[in-house]
């Protein structure tokens, strides 16, 4: 027998629990499933320091305070459960959760989020753990006095390059532009750090070693030329992906995968809504994902009005 | 002590009674980091649905993590935290390094541990 529920989130990111934190304050049955940790990709974040009225607080802190937020209004939280099904179409939608059962609901907001992007290597896999990281204040310790390499250019990249001098003997960036997305700021304080060096214009094309990562390879774009760059490790930080790929077919979205909303979060299917990093949308930060949660919640709220209006 | 709901190996003697024992066994040594958190979490939520396996957490700073989980042969490349290892009959039959999804986890648990 289905459980029916007033709003169904998918997603415990800080997208999907703002909205529960809206949808239950307004008395509304809800449930929010991630397939993951609830927090999302806040979790990876060794220190929020930009949340406003919070000031120095772990990603995982802040998670836990969203979700028991959500949870004393009434939401209902399942983390590390997998959709196995969605039907979004109709007045009443869908969601099959493994090992929980059949959920129904005239809302769904997605909420999914985004997925580490990786350079799809076979040899990324293989060095995972090994020499390859993604994070720079759990795996930074591991590479005291060596070479290592950071992949990217956005804020991210350059931040952590310049924070993982604090162990390695030096830093070397490498970027496929010739210029750096990240923020002035970031560029300037890692030209500034002598232990960091820039390869620009690369595709890293390979990672080699034997039991662990010796080198990265990567060739220049323009020219072809093949170089590698001796490193005991390698800092991935090169964005994230909308986690949407299931829902291809579902509701619709742009040529880069992400969700297509209008100014209410809603997708073109009725009564779906979408928010945070799966959306469409230029700027992705805690504070925006937050902002798609509230607007998402609230649009349904009043979508469910108009229903029950009916 | 982590801040986890898993079992807390924190002594070498638990250590060694759980390897003697031969029981199906995954051990996380880690931290409270960012990567680490996510993988406690799965094991808390496959607990239940493997119920032969016993799930462990280690505090990887400890003398305990240093010189068990850290000293093993399997390990030795490792430097992504955390440490995953997985015991059957007194014996590693897996050992992972850095963060892992429930998938990756559960893909070893059916095929080592069934």
């Amino acid at each position: 027998m289905p459980e029916r529920f007033d709003a169904i989130v998918i997603g415990a990111g800080p997208a999907g629990l703002t909205a529960a934190i809206y949808l239950a304050r307004a008395r509304l049955k809800t449930v929010v499933i991630d397939n993951a940790a609830v927090g999302g990709q806040m979790n990876l974040t060794h220190e929020v320091a930009n949340y406003p009225g919070v000031q120095g607080i772990s990603g995982a802190g802040l998670a836990r305070v969203m979700k028991n937020q959500a949870v004393s209004f009434g939401a209902r939280i399942i983390g590390q459960a997998d959709v196995t099904s969605l039907d979004p179409a109709g007045p009443e939608k869908t969601v099959e959760v493994e090992d929980e059962g059949v959920f129904t609901a005239p809302v769904v907001i997605l909420a999914t989020g985004g997925l580490p992007r990786t350079l799809g290597l076979e040899s990324e896999a293989r060095f995972k753990g090994r020499g390859i990281s993604y994070c720079a204040t759990c795996d930074g310790d591991f590479f005291t006095g060596k070479d290592i390499v950071v992949v990217g250019g956005g804020n991210s990249a350059l931040e952590e390059a310049v924070s993982l001098t604090k162990y390695a003997r030096s830093v070397k960036i490498i970027h496929e532009f010739d210029h750096f997305q990240a923020h002035p700021w970031a560029i300037a304080e890692a030209e500034k750090t002598p232990q960091v060096s820039f390869l620009m214009n690369q595709r890293v094309v390979d990672f080699v070693g034997k039991e662990g990562l010796e080198g990265v390879v990567s060739v220049d774009k323009t020219t072809g030329a093949s170089v590698t760059v001796p490193a005991s490790g390698a800092f991935l930080f090169i964005g994230y992906v909308p986690n949407t790929s299931w829902l291809k077919d579902m509701v619709e979205l742009n040529e880069r995968g992400e969700i297509v909303v209008d100014q209410a979060m809603a997708t073109n299917v009725p009564g779906v809504f979408a928010a945070g990093d799966a959306r469409a949308k230029r700027y992705r930060q805690i504070t925006t994902a937050v902002s798609d949660g509230t607007i998402a919640a609230l649009a349904a709220t009043e979508y469910l009005t108009t229903l029950q209006r009916k | 002590m982590l801040d986890t709901n898993l079992k807390h190996i924190d002594s070498v003697e638990k250590y060694q009674g759980m390897v003697k024992s031969g029981q199906k066994a995954a051990v996380v040594c880690g931290r409270m980091g960012p990567m680490c958190i996510p993988v406690y979490g799965v094991m808390e939520a496959l607990e239940g649905k493997y119920p032969d396996v016993h799930f462990y957490d280690m505090e990887f700073d400890s003398p305990t993590g240093m010189k068990t989980i850290r000293s093993l042969p399997e390990t030795r490349a490792f430097n992504g935290l955390p440490f995953t290892v997985y015991f059957r009959d007194g014996k590693v039959v897996a050992a992972t390094s850095s963060i892992q999804t429930k998938q990756q986890v559960k893909a070893i648990l059916d095929d080592k541990m069934a």
